[in-house]
Formats: C-alpha cells, sequence, structure tokens
C-alpha cells in the first residue's frame, strides 16, 4: 500500500482514522491521567504532612510552656 | 468462609502499592508492543475485504473495545464481590479504579460503531441488537459510578458499588438477550458484519493481538489508577508517608 | 415468646398497608402521573387513531415504567427518616424477608392502581379489549418485577441527597427487559400471535426478582441506614 493509498483508505478516510483518533485521544487521556494525578497527590500529601508535622511541634510547645 | 491468610498477606495495600510498582512497566511494554504488532499487521498485512474495502479495519478497534467493555464490567463485579464478601480494600479499588476505564471502552466501541456503521449501513445509528445493548452497558457504568462518587465515605461507597455491579452482572444476560431478541423481531435478518462467521485468517490475526493488546492496556491502567487512589485513602498510615517523602522528594525538587 | 418470621412478615404488611391507607391521598400521585403522561402522547403528536394504536403498548409501558419510579419513593425514605427503618434492620428476623413485605404492600398500593387504570388509558390510545387484556396481564406481572428491583435501587440511594434522579439512572436500565417483553406482548396479542413465550419470560424474571432482589435491597439497607 503506498502512502496515499493507506491515508486515503479506499474513499473511507474520514470515518477509519476518526475511530482510530477518537480511540486514541479516550485510550491516552484514561493512561496519563492517573500520572498526573498520583504527582498531584504526592505533592499534596506532602504539604498536608509538613502542616500537621508543625501542629504537633506547636502543641508540644505550649504543653512544654 | 475464611480466606487463607496468604490471600491478606498479598492484598495488604502496601505490599498491593509495591508489588503493582514492579507489575506495570511489564504490563505497559507488553502493551506497546501488542499495540504496534497489531496496528502494522492490521493496515499493512491483512487484505481488502472484496465487499466493506479498507473500512473494515475499523474493526481491529471496534471489537476489542466491545471485549473489553464486557470484560472489565465483570472483573468490576467479581472484585467487588471479594471486596464486599471478605472486605478486602483492594478489590473495591480494582472495581473503582475499573470503571472509568470500562466506560472508556464502552464509549469507544459505541463511537467507532456507529462511523463504521455509515459506511456499512448507510446510517450513523442503528437500533442494533449490539449497539443498543452496549449503550445500555454505558448506562450501567454510569450509574455505576455516579453511585461511588455521590458517597462520602470510601468504604460504603464501595459496598454499594458492589451491590449495583453485582445486580448489574446478573442483569446483563437479561438485558442482552432481551435486546437480541427485540432486535430479530424488527430488523429481519440483517447479518451483522461486525460478527463475521468465517474470517480470514490474516484479519483474525491482528483482532486478537488487539484483543491482548487491550488487555494488558487495562491491566497497566486500572493498577496506575489503583496505586494513585491508595495513597489517598491510606494517607495515615507510615508506608505512605515513607514514600511521599521518598518520591516527594524527586518531584519537589529536595526540600 | 418471640413472634415467628411469618407473623412479623404479616405483621409488616398489615402494618405498611395501615400507614398507606393515612396517607391515602399521596398514593393518588403516581397514578395522576402516569394518566397525565399518557396523555401528553397525543397532545405531542398527533390524535390519528392508526397512530396511537401502534404506539400504544410502548407508550403506556413507559408511562408505567416512570410512574412506578415515581413510587418508589414511598418505599422506605419516612421509615428510614424517623429511624424505624434502623430498628427494622435490627430484629433477629431476616431482613430479607421483611424488606419483600415492605416491597408487597409497596406494589399493592402503587401496582394494583396502574394495573386498574390501564384499560382506561387503552381505551384513551384506542386500543381493542384483546390488547387491553394482554396490558392488564403484563402489568400483573411486570409491576412487581419494578417494585423489587426499584427497592434495590431505593435501598441504594436512600441516604443521598437529590438521590431520586440517581434512582432513575440506575434502575431504568434494569427495567427494560421487563419493557421489550411486555410491550411485545401486547403488540403480538393485537396482531393476533403467540404470547406464551414473553409471558413465560416476564414468570421467569418475577420468581427471579421475589428470590433474589430483597437479599440485595436488604444488604443495600444496611449500608445506608449506617
Amino acid at each position: 500500500m503506498s502512502a496515499s493509498e493507506f491515508f486515503n483508505m479506499g474513499g473511507y478516510a474520514f470515518f477509519v482514522w476518526s475511530s482510530y483518533g477518537i480511540s486514541s485521544i479516550v485510550l491516552a487521556w484514561i493512561f496519563i491521567s492517573p500520572i498526573f494525578n498520583k504527582k498531584n497527590i504526592i505533592k499534596e500529601l506532602r504539604i498536608k504532612y509538613r502542616q500537621q508535622e508543625r501542629q504537633r511541634q506547636d502543641s508540644a510547645d505550649s504543653e512544654q510552656a | 468462609m475464611k480466606l487463607p491468610a496468604i490471600v491478606h498477606k498479598f492484598s495488604s495495600p502496601k505490599n498491593f502499592y509495591t508489588m503493582s510498582g514492579k507489575m506495570v512497566p511489564w504490563f505497559a511494554w507488553g502493551f506497546g508492543l501488542t499495540l504496534i504488532f497489531g496496528l502494522y499487521y492490521g493496515f499493512f498485512v491483512a487484505p481488502t475485504d472484496y465487499q466493506q474495502g479498507e473500512s473494515y479495519r475499523i474493526m481491529f478497534v471496534h471489537v476489542p473495545a466491545a471485549w473489553m467493555s464486557m470484560f472489565i464490567y465483570m472483573v468490576m463485579a467479581v472484585s467487588g464481590a471479594v471486596g464486599l464478601i471478605w472486605r478486602i480494600k483492594t478489590a473495591d479499588l480494582m472495581a473503582s479504579a475499573s470503571a472509568p476505564i470500562g466506560a472508556a471502552f464502552t464509549f469507544i466501541a459505541l463511537v467507532t460503531g456507529s462511523l463504521w456503521g455509515k459506511p456499512m449501513w448507510g446510517t450513523y445509528w442503528v437500533w442494533d441488537a449490539r449497539l443498543t445493548s452496549e449503550l445500555i452497558l454505558l448506562f450501567l457504568y454510569l450509574g455505576f459510578i455516579a453511585l461511588q462518587a455521590s458517597i462520602e465515605d470510601p468504604r460504603n461507597a464501595a459496598r454499594a458499588g458492589a451491590i449495583l455491579a453485582i445486580v448489574g452482572v446478573v442483569n446483563i444476560p437479561i438485558i442482552h438477550y432481551s435486546v437480541e431478541w427485540w432486535s430479530t423481531l424488527h430488523q429481519g435478518a440483517t447479518v451483522s458484519k461486525m460478527d463475521k462467521p468465517s474470517i480470514h485468517i490474516d484479519m483474525l490475526i491482528p483482532l486478537l493481538v488487539m484483543a491482548v493488546s487491550f488487555k494488558l492496556y487495562y491491566a497497566t491502567s486500572v493498577l496506575m489508577r489503583g496505586r494513585a487512589e491508595i495513597l489517598l485513602r491510606e494517607q495515615n498510615s507510615r508506608w505512605v508517608k515513607e514514600i511521599v517523602a521518598n518520591e516527594g522528594a524527586a518531584i519537589g525538587g529536595g526540600k | 415468646m418471640m413472634p415467628s418470621t411469618s407473623s412479623a412478615f404479616i405483621a409488616m404488611i398489615k402494618r405498611d398497608l395501615m400507614l398507606s391507607y393515612r396517607h391515602r391521598n399521596e398514593l393518588l400521585n403516581p397514578l395522576l402521573f402516569f394518566v397525565i403522561v399518557v396523555t401528553l402522547f397525543p397532545l405531542g403528536t398527533s390524535p390519528e387513531k392508526q397512530l396511537l394504536q401502534t404506539m400504544a403498548p410502548g407508550v403506556i409501558w413507559v408511562a408505567a415504567l416512570l410512574a412506578a419510579m415515581l413510587s418508589l419513593d414511598s418505599l422506605f425514605k419516612s421509615d428510614y427518616e424517623d429511624g424505624t427503618l434502623e430498628q427494622m434492620m435490627l430484629s433477629h428476623h431476616s431482613n430479607a424477608v421483611l424488606v419483600l413485605a415492605k416491597t408487597i404492600s409497596h406494589w399493592l398500593v402503587t401496582g394494583v392502581p396502574i394495573i386498574l387504570m390501564a384499560p382506561l388509558l387503552g381505551l384513551f390510545m384506542f386500543m381493542p379489549i384483546e390488547g387491553i387484556k394482554t396490558l392488564m396481564l403484563t402489568l400483573l406481572l411486570g409491576t412487581p418485577i419494578l417494585s423489587l428491583v426499584g427497592a434495590i435501587g431505593m435501598g441504594l440511594t436512600l441516604g443521598l441527597n437529590r438521590g431520586g434522579m440517581l434512582l432513575s439512572l440506575l434502575v431504568l436500565p434494569l427495567y427494560i427487559p421487563v419493557l421489550i417483553f411486555s410491550a411485545n406482548a401486547v403488540d403480538a396479542s393485537l396482531a393476533g400471535m403467540e404470547i406464551k413465550g414473553q409471558l413465560y419470560f416476564l414468570g421467569a424474571l418475577l420468581v427471579l426478582s421475589v428470590t433474589l432482589a430483597p437479599i440485595a435491597t436488604a444488604t443495600a439497607l444496611k449500608i445506608s441506614v449506617e
């Protein structure tokens, strides 16, 4: 199959390439979103843990005083 | 019914995180390689269909997607049931992580089915048994996702979802049979090219390879989703704190 | 002396029927909805006899589905709100049996009126007598299924805000087989064809629902009540 034949798909180019295109977009989104999600979760948990640590320090200090 | 202790050891959230971390790269590479092989074979080796020309090549993504939509629902129902009966958190996790992936495959099956239908039948939508059943399956997935989203406590959300998934799984054969029956009444004998009875071997091979590829995709995605979710749910445990400290340093530039 | 499960079962039905009787004007609402929805179709399409006759089985059945779904609100809501449901779940009697009792009384006050209203609606849609008979038969088999399966959805969405919309999304797909076989049975009887197969299928669905649905509902209620 030549390159132009490949893209033309016997006249069905729109149908074939839309199918593969939409499928790729949906599957890529589902694949990539947990990667970003996990990075965000880790970032947010770091901040949260630091806040909790600080609160614990504060209450420990105020108990000593 | 009590499970052997070893199951509990493997289903602990921490072990799940470690083990899945090792498995994900293998599944991801497997997915990539089978995808490339399947697509290459499907586009360059499989011959042109004498009736449908090149449009039949949509089959290589439509049929595996439809198979996955059913398979994932089964997995969702089974893991939901396991989580419900034996209270295994990782089973609950697998169920809720699977739902968006299953819904995505159902959506893809519908869209590609519709796009295949236009050159084949002349219209974008046809109330044939397969497409109608897929549409109802999409509703079942969306209902599951909506139900879990509306319950705050993750444990209760998992249990409610599991009940819904089990009820759904019992109903799916009934719904399929009903829709199948209904469509034969109203459509007469339209042979659906979507299940070709005798398929050329060079068309069958890429189809099966794509099916395997999608399964590996599902394995990769569900584990990645599960890993992200479990960090959130187990955030008060020590092993999560350790992981956040290690991986967080790498991301946040080591503060 | 502990009452037996069967007497608890009967007592529950009696109690629910009595409570429904006290609020009997509320029972009218799903029924009126049923009538109004069917009325909308000639208004929205055309009053032509041929057209309405063709649409009739499907339209009446869809309206019955929607009315049944709306009526689910009365199933557990008030008991949930005043804490009686929680007490009921603590009883040593099997929760599934008690749920079945409640579902039966729900069907008696919501499903049966729908069956009785059907001939009038058949008339509105120009259905011949043969068709109306089959319609009532399918409603007789189908409305209990709607109550039983709807109870599962109600159990799952009981404690949620705006659970009503979610309930429709959950329950309507499960109603589809009942719709398909019932509407088709009526169509077939109008064409003079056999309807035994469809009725057997509905009967099978009914038996399946009676045995399994209360268990699912009881499990769902346990979660919602916590």
